[in-house]
């Protein structure tokens, strides 16, 4: 972790062209320091935070008071930061008989901030978990009391984790998880916390600035995708091309066995929707091997979304993955024990994530753990689908070579879309796309699923979410377009999203008719829309002139009357 | 005290109060030099235990006259 001081130092860099955004501090303790950490980790990622850190212990004043600078301020996050040690104050406050609903008032608290907010501002809030401080009065006996602070402390933590769960808006900083890595004598200095008021250990709050970061990035739509693993010495222990299935290390004994957890771990990420690829120097069969038939490998081939394996440099080998997978490079970690093989890949491909793994295999999965490199702002059943989706398109790029011509190609897909209006069931992947999608994004505008069900809800709305079958399989929900009525008859197209899993499909034109057919029963005579460009969307700058709009003071106009329908190959499922 | 205990801190002082033009003597105290406030007087407390890998104890951090006690401090500690 970078020290507090060259944080410190990156204040006096430059921030202009840096992604800018807004978060109110909110303390019970002094947090000074705390701020400068979080400005210092912001620059070493790309982010420009505009920091309003309101005066040590006025959460409830910010909060409660609608005049006060934090709803001024309009920050797109706010982080409310409150002490264990405050917290252990405020219990010892309390008359013995309340002590034992301290986590429940707690909890009320949380909520009561959380609400007064929403109800007036759209900012996410980040609150934290308390690091654990046991206080020894009732010695391990503790956990067999109810009204111990450190029984109240760990159920405070659990409540607002839950919730956080509950609500859409609220996410957690967890730091009571980051004293359980670190030690509580690394987070606390006894020292200044007498002299200056200071909860956190000066060296604690480079990691505080990471992990605030991280959550803010994840929720801004920055995070990672796919984990790239290469396989001798990472995956398994020793050399499958001269050791052999029976020579590698891999299962429950010795080294083995870091080698073994270390793909459970990738298990759990593929489950939770990372895609997992092999990028390995080897013959691909041999290296396949160990994946069909060893028993101790805990992967398999159907884990692998991407199996790349030969003589080739691992940096062709990555922009093929890359071009296969359509992902952005900066959404990518490639581990690899070797360091010559990671020092090419960083200079060739900066925005590739590569950990600089330790010499050890032992230390591998800690040290991946510590560098919180997966982070996530949502969680979706869709997500443990991913790999599947990927792999079946691979097997169609196989089809489409035996066909003669494109038509016969999508003709023969049998292609089926779910095209209706935004629903509950659909809001948590609608908000998802408009927070993760760049490239098919005309106007790239992040919704949350709060928004996104205010926006179903609003008459002046239109919405409409497309899913994609195929006779190879459900692609999921992969498009959605947001549509206000823009007076004047006009229907504005104010987010058009496409996965990019599913171009040259036909189904640009395929969701215009739904557009127009919407536009038309509206009574509206024009459908506008625009596009605005970011270093990402270049794939849809000539989105509106290919689908015939006509250019208009920037904007791209269709008229309903004498529109006529496009011919695609998409069976609309509801008709 | 040592002319090296100072020397090393004065080091520190540059990196941690970023401006290479401090020079320290016993006699310099927090009013001689700008950047020396409460907030960076806890920086270079971290800086200074962890480069001499000594720890202070909380009553002597906010009762050192000048750089003289400071680096005398140190150095007590050193010998333990």
């Amino acid at each position: 972790m970078l020290s507090f001081n060259s944080l410190k130092k990156n204040l006096k860099k430059n921030f202009s062209g840096l992604k800018k955004i807004k978060i109110a501090l909110l303390s019970d303790s002094a947090s000074q320091l705390l701020n400068t950490a979080i400005k210092g980790y912001g620059h070493e990622v790309g982010v420009d935070f505009e920091i309003y850190e309101a005066d040590y212990n006025q959460i409830d004043l910010q909060v409660f008071d609608p005049s006060s600078e934090l709803y001024s301020f309009n920050p797109d996050f706010i982080f409310i930061n409150s002490s264990s040690e405050w917290l252990l104050k405020n219990f010892y406050k309390t008359e013995a008989h309340a002590q034992s609903q301290f986590a429940n008032e707690l909890l009320q608290t949380a909520r009561k901030y959380y609400d007064t907010i929403a109800a007036r501002l759209q900012s996410k809030v980040i609150i934290n978990t308390f690091p654990e401080i046991n206080d020894s009065v009732f010695g391990n006996y503790a956990a067999k009391v109810n009204s111990s602070f450190i029984y109240q402390l760990r159920k405070a933590n659990v409540q607002l984790m839950e919730l956080s769960q509950q609500t859409n808006g609220l996410f957690i900083c967890d730091l009571a998880g980051l004293q359980a890595e670190l030690g509580r004598q690394f987070v606390f200095d006894p020292k200044m916390y007498v002299n200056a008021d200071m909860v956190y250990a000066l060296e604690f709050l480079p990691y505080i600035g990471k992990h605030l970061t991280d959550i803010v990035l994840s929720i801004t739509g920055t995070f990672k995708k796919c984990l790239v693993l290469d396989l001798d010495n990472t995956m398994w222990g020793g050399i499958i091309g001269d050791d052999g299935m029976e020579g590698i290390q891999v299962g429950d004994l010795g080294v083995g066995k870091a080698f073994t957890e270390l793909q459970q771990w990738a298990k759990q990420l593929k489950q939770r929707g990372i895609i997992l690829a092999v990028c390995s120097k080897n013959t691909e069969d041999i290296a396949k091997e160990p994946f069909l038939s060893h028993p101790d490998m805990v992967l398999k081939m159907d884990h692998i979304a991407v199996f790349v394996a030969n003589w080739e440099t691992k940096v062709d080998n990555l922009r093929y993955i890359q071009s296969v997978l359509n992902i952005g490079f900066d959404s990518m970690v490639f581990v690899d024990d070797n360091a010559f093989e990671r020092e090419m890949v960083k200079s060739a491909i900066p925005e590739i994530t590569v950990p600089e793994l330790p010499e050890d295999p032992a230390e591998y999965l800690p040290y991946l753990r510590s560098l919180n490199l997966f982070e996530t702002a949502s969680f979706t059943e869709e997500d443990q689908e991913r790999t599947k989706q990927y792999q079946e398109e691979a097997q169609r790029n196989v089809l489409l070579q035996t066909f003669e011509t494109e038509s016969d190609f999508l003709a023969s897909l049998d292609m089926v879309s779910d095209t209706k209006p935004f629903d509950e069931f659909s809001v948590p992947r609608v908000a998802q796309l408009t927070q993760r999608s760049n490239q098919f994004n005309l106007r790239t505008i992040r919704y949350t699923e709060e928004d996104i069900k205010r926006i179903a809800a609003d008459p002046n709305y239109r919405t409409i979410s497309l899913t994609l079958e195929d006779r190879f399989g459900s692609h999921g929900l992969i498009g959605i377009v947001i549509m206000k009525d823009g007076g004047n008859k006009t229907l504005f197209i104010d987010s058009w999203i496409m996965s990019c899993r599913v171009l040259k499909r036909g189904m640009e034109q395929f969701t215009l008719n739904a557009i127009m057919e919407i536009a038309a029963k509206g009574g509206f005579e024009k459908v506008t829309g625009e596009y605005l460009p970011t270093k990402k969307n270049g794939i849809v700058k000539d989105h509106y002139a290919n689908l015939g709009f006509e250019s208009a003071d920037g904007k791209w106009v269709a008229h309903v009357a004498g529109y006529e329908k496009r011919a695609t190959f998409i069976t609309n499922k509801n008709k | 005290m040592a002319a090296d205990t100072i020397a090393q801190v004065n080091k520190i002082f540059i990196d941690v109060l970023d401006n290479e033009d401090i020079v320290l003597d016993p006699t310099t105290s927090a009013k001689d030099i700008d950047e020396w406030d409460s907030l960076n007087h806890i920086q270079l407390i971290v800086a200074i235990e962890k480069h001499f890998k000594i720890r202070f104890n909380s009553s002597e951090i906010n009762g050192w006259k000048n750089v003289g006690e400071m680096c005398a401090a140190i150095e007590k500690r050193l010998e333990q």
